[in-house]
Order: C-alpha cells, then structure tokens, then sequence
C-alpha cells in the first residue's frame, strides 16, 4: 500500500512536469529538452533556499520563477537568434548543469532537517487521521504518506485549473492558436515569437516547480534527478492523449494529469514484478518510440485490411 | 491609402534558382477602391501581396499604409491594419480551435491580448449574430473544430475573420481558386457583399479572368515581376474578360518569340 500510495504521489507530482511538457510539445509542438535541466534547477533552486532556513512556499515560488527565466532563455534562442528547436533546449540544458551544481555547492543535497512541504503534509496526515498512522481501505499507512497525496493532489488541481483558465483567456488562446495555425494567427496581428517565449517560460516554470516538490517529497535534490525526465513528460502526455481522445483544453489537461499518474503505476508495478531499475530509462524510451510509431503503423495496417 | 513603390523582391539571390520576384513594382491605390491584381504563374502577383502583408520584408523601395511607412514592420504589426484572405482555405483558421474561438481570435486583431476571457457572453451572441448574416447554418456549430467544416465554411468564416474589425486594407489572395464552384460562387457574392458594405480598401489577386472582370473597379496586369497594365476609370468601365484573355495570348506570344528568336541566334552565332 505504502508502495502505492507513493507511486500516486509522485505521479501526481511529475504529472506538473507533464503539464509543462503538455505546453511546450502538444501546444507549441516544441520538442523542449530544457525541462531535463529546468527540473533539477527547481529542485536545486528550492533545497538551497530550504536547507538556509526559508520559508517552503517561499522556496516553491522561487523554484518556479528559476524555470521561467530558463524557459525564457531556450524561447530567446530559438526565437531571436534562430537556434534549431531542440539545440536551443540542449544548450540551456547544458548551461544548466553547471548553474545546478553551483546552486547546491554540492551534487547532492538532503533536506533531512529542514522544515519543507513534506513536513506540512506530515502535520496534514496526522491533523486528519488523528495519529502516525492511518487506515487506508484497510491498509495501515504513515500520516505523512497521506499527507504527502493529499497535499500533491490538491496543488495539481489547483494549477489545472488555472492553466484551463488561462488556456480561455484572450493570451492563452492565442497561444494555443500560435501551435494551431501559426500563419493564421500572425495575420491575426501575434507574435508567435513572443508566444514561444512565454509559453516556454510557463512550461518549463511548472517543470522546475514539480522539481521543487520532488525534492521535497523525496528528502533531498540532486544533480543528476533531471535525466531523461522529457521523456517522461512525453511519455504521460501521450498516454493522456490515448485516455481521452479529445483535443479540448479540459480534456488534455485531465488526460496529461492521469497519464502521469497510470504512467508512475505502471512503473511501480513493473519494478514490483522485477524489472531492474537500471533499465527503467530504457523502456521509457521504448514506450515512447512505440507510441510515437504505432498509430501511424496501426492506421496503415488497417488501409492494408480495408483495401484487400 | 496604399502607396507602393519601386518594389523590389529577388528570392535565392545568388544562386542558381535566383528569382526575380517584383522587379520595380509601383502602385497607388485610392481609399475605399477594389483592385484586382491578374497575371501568368511567376508574374508576381501573390509575392506582391505578400509583400504588402509583410510575410517578408522587401530588398528595394517602399509601402506606406494610410500614409504610415511600414516598410521595415514586421508582419504581425502590420496586421493591425491589414485583413487577409488566403488561397487555402485551411491556412484562415486554426483547426483544432472552435468555430467561436477562431471568430474571437480576430475579434482582437491589432489588439492588446491579456487575461481576459476570450469569449464573453456578450461576445459570444455577437458571434452568432453575425454568423447567422452568412446564412450557411454556421451558428449550430459555433461550438465544434472549424477543422471539422468544408473548404467553403471555412473560407467565408475567414472573409468574416479578416473583416471582424474594419481593416484599413483587405488582402484576397486567389481565395476562391481551392474551392468548387459552387463554393467559390457563394465566396465571391461574400466578398462583394462584404466590401461594399464596409467601403473596404480591397487588392484581390486572382486566376480568373471572369472574376477581374466583373469584380472591382480596377484592374492590374503584372507580368515578370513588374505592372504591365492598369485598367481605371473608363478604361475599366469597357474592358471585358476577353480582353484581358487576349491581352494575356499576346504576352504569351510575344514571351515565346523571344524564346525561339534567342535560340535561333544562338544556334547561328555561338
């Protein structure tokens, strides 16, 4: 249960990463690598802030306001000085490395003794169950276990839906429209630069605020947590976009949200039945490539059977 | 209104597929006027109205829009004055987008987007007003993708787009030549009902003969980058499609002889 319990957790915390990936792939259909270096820097930016004594949400803003400004960066070359999309994130992301470690001043950073999120969530499981432990459907649970997921569901939620409003409001929809059409929108009187830079900086100020909650969660930040995380977006992103099979604002934002979540179970579940962490990143990336591959191959195998 | 001059335009300068796009292209036109610009494939025609747009920025010479120089503006600026209609109906509207969503898009063109809603009730009865004007049943589907409606409905929803707010200058590139028939006859009353209601400044280019003819009243010829005619006034008045259709013959004609006198010379002389 235990297990389970931390599998949904965090899947709800990456689902925020999911959410920036959500606005810089489906949106902008902008494969942006930053996000494996702007969720570290969360991380990084929140465990010094914390471990010099800082107020968590303190902290938790910080983080997300340290991935605007890297997402800003990855929109300005790619805008202003016409980098290639992904070379762009490679950079930043490169750069990043280096700004990580030095915001940490160490590769790794535990947050055992500080008052972070985790300790509120903590407070939150022992105010609701009375005591340490808790019953879940009949499985004993820790206090903080649950407060940790209640604490996680409850910021995805708000952050939802505050990105379905901004989604409707006159900027957010056209930067949908920016991905859309960008032709139409330009006619329209939009700078599709300026939208690529601001929805770069939200996105990868989600990425950065969900490392943020991840180094709280998990008790410490380090320098290598961001690798492979994009495709982890990806990853939820695409299974989002199979759950619910709509293009709505609502509905890939519900879809992005429980893609994370099934996606963190089913590793938990696969890790559970032997699958050797080692090669976790492996069949993520095979998972990925499959996804990726298998609708067109799936449509042309049944051109084939309705031809003949 | 528009005052072009001595446009200059080459695309691959340098290399071997160097094209000669606007060579010195001139034009003035009047406030509240309906121009048709006609020509051959290559003679320029749609480059001159991208030029005006600003979906590139010219090599030589300048635009001036209501006497506002905006040569060296970029594209999204200039669509503060500038409604537009393109040749493929898909490239007006953003497809996974509704119906209502698009038409409040270019509700705000040229102006400020910020955290307000984007389709406010008040805003929303206006959409369906004004749709219902189009009388193509659009109004029971202000809620669906546009990219679920035909090449037509999508075409005439761009028409209402682009003139949502009066433009000072309405820019049609061949935007019936993707249609059927049938639609392209049904944009065509559109685009003739539209401007004449709001006295738009209009540059149309088009492949028909037909369409210059009866649409307008001025007609410009280019050919090769450059005008090579321009019907006004009275000129206009007479000028029937079978003119410009053997106007066009003797270009070609005269294009051909060109040809076939260069290579006479060369295979005598070289």
């Amino acid at each position: 249960m235990t297990l389970l319990l931390s599998a949904w957790t965090i899947g709800l915390i990456l689902s925020l990463l999911a959410l920036g990936v959500y606005i810089s792939y489906r949106v902008f259909k902008f494969a942006d690598i930053t996000a494996d270096g702007s969720i570290t820097f969360g991380a990084a930016v929140a465990a010094s802030m914390l471990t010099h004594g800082r107020h968590p949400l303190a902290a938790s803003g910080a983080a997300f306001v340290a991935g605007v400004l890297a997402g800003t960066c990855t929109g300005i070359l790619h805008t202003r000085f016409k980098i290639n999309q992904l070379l762009s994130g490679i950079l930043v992301m490169t750069a990043l490395y280096s700004i990580n470690l030095h915001v940490m001043g160490s590769s790794n950073l535990p947050l055992l003794s500080a008052t972070t999120l985790a300790t509120y969530a903590q407070d939150l499981g022992r105010w609701i169950s009375g005591h340490d432990s808790a019953t879940l459907m009949g499985w004993p649970v820790s206090a903080r276990d649950l407060g940790s997921l209640l604490l996680a569901a409850a910021i995805v939620m708000v952050i939802a839906a505050i990105l379905w409003l901004f989604f409707n409001t006159n900027l957010g929809s056209a930067m949908r429209a920016s991905g859309d059409n960008e032709q139409m929108i330009r006619a329209l009187g939009v700078s599709v630069e300026n939208m690529i830079i601001i929805g770069l900086a939200i996105s990868n100020g989600l990425v950065a605020f969900a490392g943020a909650l991840l180094a709280q969660y998990q008790g410490f930040a380090d320098v290598q947590m961001g690798i492979g995380m994009i495709v982890w977006g990806l990853a939820s992103v695409i299974i989002g976009r199979a759950l619910i099979g709509s293009d709505s604002v609502g509905a890939a934002l519900t879809g992005t949200i429980l893609g994370s979540v099934l996606f963190r179970l089913i590793i938990a579940l696969a890790l559970r039945w032997g699958l050797n962490p080692n090669d976790l990143k492996l069949v993520t990336a095979l998972f990925v490539f499959g996804a990726l591959v298998l609708p067109a191959a799936l449509q042309k195998v049944r051109r084939h059977a309705a031809a003949s | 209104m528009l005052q072009l001059r001595e446009l200059q335009k080459t695309f691959f300068a340098g290399t071997p597929n160097e094209v000669r796009a606007l060579r010195g292209v001139s034009l003035q036109i009047e406030e509240g006027s309906f121009v048709t610009v006609i020509g051959t494939n290559g003679s320029g025609k749609s480059t001159l109205l991208n030029a005006v747009a600003g979906s590139f920025l010219v090599d030589g010479g300048a635009i001036a829009i209501a006497g506002r120089d905006v040569t060296r503006w970029p594209e999204h600026r200039r669509a503060a004055m500038i409604g537009r209609v393109f040749q493929n109906p898909f490239s007006g509207t953003a497809p996974a987008m509704t119906v209502a969503e698009n038409l409040a898009l270019a509700a705000r063109r040229g102006l400020g987007r910020g955290l307000g809603s984007l389709l406010p009730a008040r805003l929303q009865n206006e959409l369906r007003d004004r749709v219902v004007t189009l009388n193509m049943k659009l109004e029971t589907r202000m809620h669906n993708p546009i990219g679920t409606l035909s090449g037509g409905q999508r075409q005439a929803l761009t028409l209402l787009m682009a003139t949502w707010r009066r433009p000072e200058l309405l820019l049609l590139d061949e935007h019936t030549a993707a249609l059927d028939p049938k639609s392209a006859d049904q944009i065509v009353r559109l685009t003739e009902r539209i401007v004449s209601q709001h006295r738009l400044t209009t540059l149309m280019v088009t492949h028909s003969m037909q369409q210059a003819a009866t649409l307008g009243d001025r007609i410009v010829m280019m050919n090769q980058g450059i005008v090579l005619a321009d019907y006004a006034g009275t000129l206009r008045r007479h000028v029937r499609a079978e003119d410009l259709v053997r106007r066009f013959d003797e270009i070609r004609r005269d294009e051909q002889l060109d040809a076939s006198a260069a290579e006479m010379l060369r295979e005598n002389y070289v």
